[in-house]
């Protein structure tokens, strides 16, 4: 039966054997569904902007595309960056943007979710918008064209690409989802009165879809914003984030996608809990989650079991912002050890807490063999730094849990570092060295042998939005270079010790961008529109990245306006600045944040709230939300493994 | 490892963009969740015991690729063919399974393949005049990337035979000439692919097609004395009836 939009394929096809990677643009997963068009009330397009080598594993998407589909009605359909030789081809042959489940063309679809896990995608965005035949500015769009809509963390400060965008969700997707489908199911079936407008009105009533259309800014004269507000009556002033309570009601993805292409994650992942409130300063993840919920021992039982007879994954991750931290880690480590003892399953744990009990689970998990590397996060290299981001870790804490690795086994660990942290000296940097060589010495004492090592890996900070670091200045990039190399002298300033400690970091220059793009207002669409249109794709990518081409298009466009990169990234703003993501509601009560930053510029520390008595940072009573952990006191029971 | 099972397999349509270590990794999943019993190397990190035997290059469909399984519990080959083709990506599509009853490797089996090359817009008289040329020569060298770097290739030394026809193209579009190739080329090492074949015509006479070519490996195996492929799996076949009736 032929439907009303046709399969781009016969004309996708030929291109493929010209390009790299061809498998990636071919779809055919398992798990993956083809539906009916014609016979679809409701159709999205759901879209990670990076390489489908990163977005296939996304389990956001994979969420979002399995609670969808299955509606009955409903068709959900995934599409993800090309690369530039496959972009090239299909702007010369006239092939847009396409799905990678039936290569439909994505501008027929009613919605183009996006998922922006980072702000480096969003060139992306615009080459897949522009290939698809949707205009770039939402103003322009029309009845033909989707509703493009934007989610995920980026997206809760969007106003750098709210010139792009019809609307944005902020927080968790599952019911957000299923709720724009009824409105524009709705909206549909009433023979969509009212056009665009009305829908997009409709959706923005909910008080839980941000439609900047909807919103006007005014500037000060020097270029601060003076005030966000709405440009029609029946829009809130503030859009709140949505929180999906009780996980085990929602165990996605049961299916999931295992793709014929070579992807960065092969595994089954299970998100065992969501959202953190150990309140490390510089985590925006865990500071827009909040508060935790934890996945039961008993759905996470399952949902492994099932993960894995339904994929054929080798692998487990246990995912979440800090897994250690599950109340019942202990018995789920060793319940899944039990089940998959004897088997080929691996099972691991993004290890990033610095304490031994982290370790013990580690070696729980690999009773069956295969060993994963451990990770530690002391995020600073002095106990000052480490007060003011509140990552309570003593150095004594790191060394014992460092040499208990080497002396159950271990033979190489990772340690993670930032590097321009509000306030941080020189020496603060330094300590990282004092650290690794103390590490290599006590590991060396502990084990009697020189045949251990460990890797210092450097990222550079970028302040973001809804965290108590919203208002700092960015550190430059020289800076941080700076530094970097004079950590790398101290490092390898003992011969001996220095030789056991690879060191990794990245230039600062992308973090600055990263920072521009975080903490923008809609005036930087200007910039980001330039450098798309300059060539930039791909700016995750180091080999694509080019820092020169953000600062020409910010010195182009920006002096328009008043301001330029640095005003943007490393000035910094004090208590009564109208911040550009102000009118978005992370529950976070803005007072709190800022006596929180006023906390770590004194170094005092702000304990975990899920032990200590609440501190009112504002989400739980503005969201309604509340603490769901453990314990639950129950056990895994053995099953017969796949 | 108590059987060997030998299967044949195709790739069909569009998961002919499979790479071979794209296959491999879906064919482990595939067994995994077809809990068929793979036997599996000792040692720290163990491996499924799968051999691979010559793979078609990655664009290239095929009906004829092979692989060998060591199973750690017996299973009747049929039953493990269907399971396994049950569990894997439609196109990637199991043919037929055989325990192994022969004691010489499968790589030793495969000696040469016969495959279909079609050229959309490739005018059949001048593929005709392109391969007369490619046949009168006697050598035809052709600049290959391999592990060790660029190396001269002959073409022509590895084609036991090469014969023309010509089709309709399988897409469907009107007034285009489709022109085709039929070969039977040796296995020889660096492999001589259906790419080097075309880059051999285009040596010789100048061959250039206007779209890429679609390639299929038709068959794969042993070379009789009159230049046809045999199955590989025959010996194999007759070993396990000579058991059964044994």
């Amino acid at each position: 039966m032929s439907e009303s939009v046709e399969s781009v394929w016969p004309r996708l096809e030929p291109l493929l054997p010209r390009v790299s990677k061809p498998i990636q643009y071919v779809g055919g997963e398992l798990g993956a569904q083809v539906k009916g068009w014609d016979t679809a009330a409701v159709r999205w397009a759901l879209m990670y902007p990076d390489a489908y080598e990163v977005g296939l594993p996304n389990q956001g998407i994979q969420i979002l595309y399995e609670v969808l589909n299955e509606q009955p009605d409903v068709l959900a359909e995934r599409t993800y960056a090309v690369w530039p030789d496959l972009e090239a081809l299909m702007r010369e042959h006239g092939v847009p943007q396409f799905t990678v489940d039936a290569h439909r063309p994505v501008g027929a679809f009613d919605l183009l979710g996006v998922s922006f896990a980072t702000e480096l995608g969003y060139t992306n965005l615009l080459t897949a918008l522009d290939l698809a035949g949707i205009p770039l500015t939402a103003t322009d769009r029309d009845e033909r064209h989707p509703v493009v809509i934007a989610g995920g963390h980026a997206a809760f400060n969007p106003e750098p690409v709210a010139e792009f965008l019809d609307a944005v969700v902020l927080g968790d997707g599952e019911e957000a989802v299923l709720e724009i489908t009824a409105i524009v199911r709705q909206w549909k079936a009433e023979g969509r009165p009212g056009g665009r407008e009305e829908l997009l009105s409709r959706l923005a009533r909910t008080e839980a879809v941000y439609v900047p259309r909807f919103y006007d800014v005014d500037y000060l004269p020097d270029g601060r914003i003076q005030r966000v507000v709405p440009n029609r009556p029946d829009v809130p002033f503030r859009v709140h984030k949505r929180t999906t309570m009780d996980l085990d009601q929602w165990p996605y993805p049961k299916k999931p996608l295992v793709p014929l292409a070579e992807t960065v994650h092969e595994r089954y992942a299970v998100e065992i809990f969501r959202g953190c409130t150990r309140g490390c300063r510089f985590c925006q993840a865990g500071m827009i989650t909040r508060p935790v919920r934890e996945r039961s021992i008993t759905t996470i039982g399952q949902m492994v079991a099932d993960g894995l007879a339904n994929s054929g994954f080798s692998e487990v991750g246990l995912l979440s912002l800090s897994s250690a931290d599950h109340s019942e880690i202990g018995d789920i480590c060793s319940g899944l050890a039990d089940r998959y003892q004897g088997t080929n399953i691996s099972l691991s744990l993004p290890s990033t807490r610095v304490d031994a009990f982290n370790v013990e689970l580690a070696k729980e998990l690999s009773r069956n063999g295969r060993r994963t590397g451990l990770t530690f996060a002391p995020e600073g290299g002095s106990e000052r730094i480490r007060r003011v981001i509140n990552k309570m870790v003593t150095e004594e804490d790191l060394i014992r849990t460092v040499v208990t690795a080497y002396t159950n086994g271990w033979r190489h660990v990772k340690l993670y570092f930032m590097c321009g942290l509000p306030t941080e000296t020189d020496e603060d940097v330094l300590q990282i060295a004092r650290l690794a060589h103390e590490v290599i010495r006590a590991g060396r004492e502990a084990t009697g042998s020189k045949d251990i090592r460990c890797t210092v890996s450097i990222g550079g900070f970028v302040p973001k939005p809804h965290t108590p670091f919203q208002w700092v200045g960015q550190t430059p990039p020289e800076v941080i270079d700076r530094r970097l190399q004079l950590l790398k002298q101290a490092i390898n300033s003992d011969r001996s010790l220095g030789r056991a400690i690879g060191f990794r970091y990245h230039d600062g220059e992308p973090s600055l961008i990263e920072g521009l793009l975080s903490r923008g207002d809609r005036r930087v669409a200007a910039v980001i529109r330039k450098v798309w249109e300059e060539g930039g794709r791909f700016d995750g990518w180091s080999e694509h990245f080019s820092f020169q081409r953000w600062v020409d298009a910010a010195a182009a466009v920006l002096p328009a306006y008043g301001v330029d990169l640095d005003w943007y990234t490393t000035r910094e703003r004090d208590e009564h600045e109208v911040l550009p993501w102000d009118h978005l509601d992370s529950g976070l009560d803005k007072d709190w944040l800022w006596q929180d930053w006023q906390d770590a510029l004194a170094e005092v520390e702000q304990d975990d709230c899920r032990w200590t008595p609440c501190f009112d940072c504002g989400v739980c009573p503005s969201m309604g939300t509340e603490i769901q952990i453990g314990p639950s006191g129950r056990k895994l029971l053995p099953v017969t493994p796949v | 490892m108590v059987q060997k099972v030998r299967l044949r397999y195709a790739k069909r349509g569009p998961v002919r963009f499979t790479s071979h270590r794209d296959f491999a990794r879906a064919l482990e999943r595939a067994l995994r969740r077809a809990n068929i019993p793979v036997a599996f190397s000792q040692g720290f990190t163990p491996h499924p015991k799968i051999s691979y035997a010559s793979a078609a290059p990655t664009g290239v469909a095929s009906e004829a690729e092979y692989v060998e399984l060591g199973l750690q519990a017996p299973m009747d080959p049929a039953e493990l063919a269907t399971a396994l083709d049950a569990a894997l990506s439609p196109g990637l599509d199991v043919v037929e399974a055989v325990t192994v009853t022969t004691t010489d490797s499968l790589a030793e089996r495969l000696v040469a393949s016969r495959w279909r090359i079609e050229l959309p817009g490739v005018e059949p008289a001048e593929l005709a005049r392109a391969v007369a040329a490619f046949e009168a020569a006697e050598e035809v060298a052709v600049a290959r990337l391999t592990k060790q770097g660029r190396r001269q290739v002959d073409v022509r030394g590895a084609v036991v035979a090469i014969t023309t026809g010509s089709a309709s193209v399988p897409s469907g579009v009107d007034d285009v000439p489709c022109a085709i190739i039929e070969c039977v080329v040796r296995q020889v090492t660096p492999s001589v692919r259906p790419d080097d074949i075309l880059s051999g015509l285009q040596a010789v006479a100048g061959l250039t097609p206007p779209v890429p070519a679609r390639a299929t490996r038709l068959a794969q195996g042993p070379l009789t004395a009159q230049g046809e492929i045999a199955d590989p799996l025959a010996a194999d076949r007759r070993g396990m009836t000579a058991e059964r009736v044994g």
